[in-house]
C-alpha cells in the first residue's frame, strides 16, 4: 500500500466548515488476485481520484455509464468499503480512517438508499422493525415515543401506519422503495446517498419517488448524492452534476452550466444521447465507439482517449488535470488546458 | 367581477376545508385500525405453518410423532393400570428353568445298548407370553416389554433431541463465525469440519462403546458420553450448512444496509442472519433427528450403545441377537423395531413437509 500512497500527491486542503461533505482525491482499489509476491498484485481501480464538495441541503448528481464506479464511490464515501487513498471530510470531521465503534456511532448521520428495493429489505422482519431497529439501537428518540416516531416517519414517506406490522413480501416495488427511504430518514441523517434509487421502478413510480425526495429535502434540509445513469432524472433533482468515466470524475459543474455548456467530450456524447420527446427535432448524436476499457488495466494518459472524437497526441501520454475553468465548472480534458497554455 | 372572484375563492376555501377534515377523519380511522390491521397480516412464519398443515404427509408424520411422544412420556405415569410396570420392576412370579433332556444311546462293554438321559439345565428365565398384565410379555429378566417400550421411547427420543439441539447450537456458532468473519477464521473452522467429516465416525463410536463397556462405567454416565460423542460427530454438517447460507446472505443488500445503519455486529448476526438461516436449519434438524435415532438404534442393536440398565428402542432390539429369542419370542423385538421405523419415518415426513413449506416456489 505504501507505494500507492507515495505516488499520490495529496492535495493539501484547508478544512473549511462551509461544505457538508468534502471529498479529496478519493481512491478505491480492489485487489483482484492473490499472488505470492507483493509486486505482482493487480488492482481494479474502481474509483481513481475523485474530488468534489457537497453543501448542506443541496444535491449532487453523479452520472456515468455502468461500471464506471458510481456505486463503489457512493459506498466508499459511506465507509462501507475501506478507503484506499484520499480523504473524506463530513461535517468537518475526517471519517476516512474511522473504525469499529467510532464509525458505528457516526453512521446515522449519513445514510444510503440502495438500488434494489427487493434485496435491501430483510424478508423476515416486519416493516416497523426494519425502519425502527436502528432508531432504537442509536436511541434517536426516547423509548416512549418510539412507535409514534416510526409511524410519523412512515406517514412522511407516504406509507400508511397500518403497514407497521406487515412484511416486505406484501409490498410492491414503489412501496418497498418508500420503506427504504423511511429507513434511511428515520435516523435523522444530514446526508443521504441515493444509489440509483429509481432505476428498478417504472416511470410513473419514479416520478412519485423523486418528488418525495425533493419534498423531504425541503423539510429536513437534507443533502443528497444522487447516483443515476438517467440524465433526465439527474437534471430534475440536482443542483450540481458530476460526470464519471472509468473511476474518474471528468466534469463537475452546476446543473444549468453543465447541461447548457458541456465541456468534456464524454459529457457532450452523453447529453447528445438523451432522447427528446419531439419527432421534429433533428438529433445530432455523438456515437461513442468501442467498449468501456477494463478498470483493471485502464488506458494510459486520459482514460477516455480510446473513444474520444477529439483525441489529440497528448491525450494518450499525459493524464489531464481536473481543473476549474470558471464558475466552479471543473473539467479534466486537454482541449481546454492547452488553450490556456497557448494564451499564456 | 370582483364578487364572482370572491365567491369562487370562498368556494375553494370551503372545499379545501372539507378536504382537510376528511383527511383528518381518515387518519383517525387509520390509527384505530393499526392494531386490527396488524393482526390480519401474515408473517412469514405463519405462512409456512399454513402451508405445512395443508400437506397430508407432514400431518401424518406429526400425528405419529405426537402419539409416540404421548406413549413414551405420558403413559408411564399411569402406574395404577395393571399393564404398566416400572422400568426396573421384575416380574419373577413364574420363573422358568428350561430343561432339555437328550437321550443318548451308549454301547456298553458287554455289547448291550444303554440309553443315557442327559439333562441340560439353562439359566433361570422369566419369559412370559403376552397376557392381560403383560401386553407384550416379558423378557428374560422379567421386565415388561410393553412398559420398557415406553421408557425406551423416552431415552431414544430425548437422545435424538438433545443431540440435534447441541449439534445445531455448535453448528450455528462455529458456522456463523466462519461465514461472517471469513478469512483465516473461516479457513481454520472449515478445516476442522473437514477433519470431522473424513473421520470414520461409526467405527470410532463402536470402539468408544466397547471401551466404555470394558471400564464398567455406570449407565447414566454412559448415556451422557454417548450423547456427547454423537454430537461431536454430527455438528460438522450443520456448521457447513450455516456457513454456506451466511456467506450468501452476507452479500445481500440488506446486510449492507444494516451495516450502513450502524447496527452492532451481534445485532446483525442475531436479527438479520440467523432468522434467514432458520428455514434450512429447521429442515436439516428434523431430518437429522431421524438419523440420530437410527444411529442410536444401530449402536444399541450391536450392544455397545446405551447400557441395558436404561431401556432404549435400540438395545431392546439387541435381544434379537439371541437365536432363541429371534425364533421363539418375536414379541420382544418386533415392537421396538416398529417404533424406530415409525419415529424415523415421521421425522422424515415432517422434514420434507417443512422443506416444501419453506420453499416459496412449491405452492402446492
Amino acid at each position: 500500500m505504501s507505494d500507492l500512497i507515495k505516488t499520490n500527491e495529496l492535495e493539501s486542503t484547508t478544512v473549511s466548515q462551509e461544505h457538508l461533505l468534502q471529498i479529496t482525491n478519493l481512491r478505491k482499489y480492489f485487489q483482484i488476485n492473490k499472488p505470492f509476491l507483493k509486486k505482482n498484485r493487480v488492482f481494479l481501480k474502481a474509483v481513481d481520484g475523485v474530488s468534489f464538495n457537497l453543501d448542506a441541503g443541496k444535491t449532487v448528481g453523479i452520472v456515468g455509464e455502468s461500471g464506471c464506479g458510481k456505486t463503489t464511490m457512493g459506498r466508499t464515501i459511506l465507509r462501507l468499503y475501506d478507503v484506499t487513498d484520499g480523504q473524506i471530510l463530513f461535517n468537518g470531521m475526517d471519517i476516512t480512517k474511522l473504525k469499529g465503534e467510532a464509525l458505528r456511532k457516526v453512521r446515522p448521520q449519513f445514510q444510503m438508499i440502495f438500488q434494489d428495493p427487493y434485496s435491501s429489505l430483510s424478508p423476515r422482519l416486519p416493516v416497523g422493525e426494519i425502519i425502527g431497529e436502528a432508531v432504537r439501537v442509536h436511541s434517536i428518540v426516547p423509548k416512549s415515543e418510539y412507535k409514534d416516531y416510526v409511524i410519523d416517519i412512515m406517514r412522511k414517506c407516504g406509507l400508511q401506519p397500518h403497514f407497521f406490522g406487515r412484511y416486505p413480501h406484501e409490498f410492491s416495488g414503489g412501496q418497498r422503495q418508500r420503506i427504504c427511504i423511511a429507513k434511511a430518514l428515520a435516523l435523522k441523517p444530514k446526508m443521504v446517498i441515493c444509489d440509483e434509487p429509481v432505476s428498478a421502478l417504472d416511470v410513473s413510480i419514479q416520478a412519485q419517488i423523486i418528488n418525495l425526495f425533493k419534498d423531504l429535502q425541503a423539510q429536513d434540509n437534507l443533502a443528497y448524492v444522487f447516483i443515476s445513469h438517467d440524465l433526465s432524472v439527474v437534471e430534475h433533482i440536482s443542483d450540481q452534476v458530476g460526470v464519471m468515466y472509468l473511476g474518474n470524475m471528468v466534469e463537475f459543474a452546476d446543473k444549468k452550466d453543465l447541461f447548457a455548456n458541456p465541456m468534456h467530450p464524454y459529457t457532450q456524447a452523453l447529453l447528445s444521447a438523451v432522447p427528446v420527446p419531439d419527432p421534429d427535432v433533428k438529433m445530432n448524436r455523438i456515437i461513442l465507439h468501442g467498449d468501456i476499457p477494463s478498470p483493471a488495466n485502464p488506458p494510459k494518459g486520459c482514460k477516455f482517449h480510446t473513444r474520444c472524437s477529439k483525441c489529440m497526441d497528448i491525450c494518450a501520454e499525459v493524464e489531464p488535470e481536473f481543473k476549474d475553468y470558471g464558475n466552479g465548472h471543473c473539467v479534466a480534458c486537454h482541449l481546454y488546458s492547452q488553450g490556456e497554455n497557448n494564451n499564456k | 367581477m370582483k364578487s364572482k372572484k370572491d365567491e369562487i375563492f370562498e368556494q375553494t376555501e370551503i372545499q379545501e376545508e372539507s378536504v382537510t377534515t376528511t383527511v383528518a377523519e381518515v387518519t383517525e380511522d387509520e390509527e384505530l385500525s393499526i392494531e386490527e390491521a396488524t393482526d390480519r397480516t401474515i408473517s412469514p412464519t405463519r405462512m409456512v405453518l399454513k402451508r405445512f398443515f395443508r400437506s397430508k404427509l407432514s400431518m401424518a408424520g406429526l400425528i405419529i410423532l405426537l402419539v409416540l411422544f404421548l406413549f413414551s412420556f405420558l403413559f408411564p405415569l399411569f402406574k395404577f393400570l395393571p399393564f404398566v410396570w416400572g422400568e426396573q420392576e421384575q416380574d419373577d412370579s413364574n420363573p422358568v428353568v428350561e430343561t432339555r433332556v437328550n437321550p443318548i444311546e451308549v454301547e456298553g462293554e458287554d455289547g448291550t445298548i444303554h440309553t443315557v438321559y442327559v439333562v441340560e439345565y439353562f439359566y433361570r428365565t422369566n419369559y412370559k407370553a403376552p397376557s392381560a398384565t403383560h401386553w407384550l410379555g416379558t423378557d428374560d429378566k422379567g421386565f415388561d416389554v410393553f412398559s420398557r417400550l415406553m421408557y425406551g421411547g423416552r431415552i431414544s427420543l430425548t437422545v435424538g433431541f438433545v443431540v440435534v439441539i447441541l449439534e445445531t447450537i455448535i453448528g450455528i456458532i462455529l458456522g456463523g463465525i466462519a461465514g461472517y468473519f471469513g478469512g483465516w477464521v473461516d479457513n481454520l473452522i472449515m478445516r476442522i469440519v473437514d477433519i470431522f467429516n473424513c473421520v470414520p465416525n461409526f467405527p470410532i463410536l463402536m470402539i468408544i462403546g466397547v471401551s466404555l463397556e470394558a471400564q464398567e462405567i455406570d449407565g447414566s454416565a454412559k448415556l451422557y458420553i454417548m450423547m456427547a460423542m454423537l454430537t461431536l460427530f454430527g455438528w460438522a454438517g450443520t456448521a457447513r450448512l450455516v456457513r454456506g447460507q451466511i456467506l450468501s446472505l452476507r452479500e445481500q443488500e440488506f446486510m449492507l444496509s444494516a451495516e450502513a445503519s450502524g447496527l452492532p455486529v451481534s445485532h446483525k448476526i442475531i436479527k438479520h442472519l440467523v432468522p434467514n438461516v432458520m428455514p434450512q436449519l429447521i429442515v436439516s434438524m428434523t431430518l437429522g433427528l431421524g438419523s440420530v435415532i437410527l444411529t442410536e438404534a444401530t449402536l444399541g442393536y450391536l450392544g455397545i450403545g446405551i447400557s441395558p440398565v436404561y431401556a432404549t428402542w435400540g438395545n431392546m432390539i439387541n435381544s434379537a441377537t439371541n437365536q432363541t429369542v429371534l425364533n421363539l419370542y418375536p414379541n420382544l423385538w418386533i415392537a421396538p423395531g416398529v417404533c424406530i421405523v415409525l419415529a424415523v419415518l415421521a421425522f422424515n415426513f415432517i422434514g420434507d413437509g417443512l422443506r416444501d413449506a419453506f420453499d416459496p416456489k412449491s405452492r402446492r
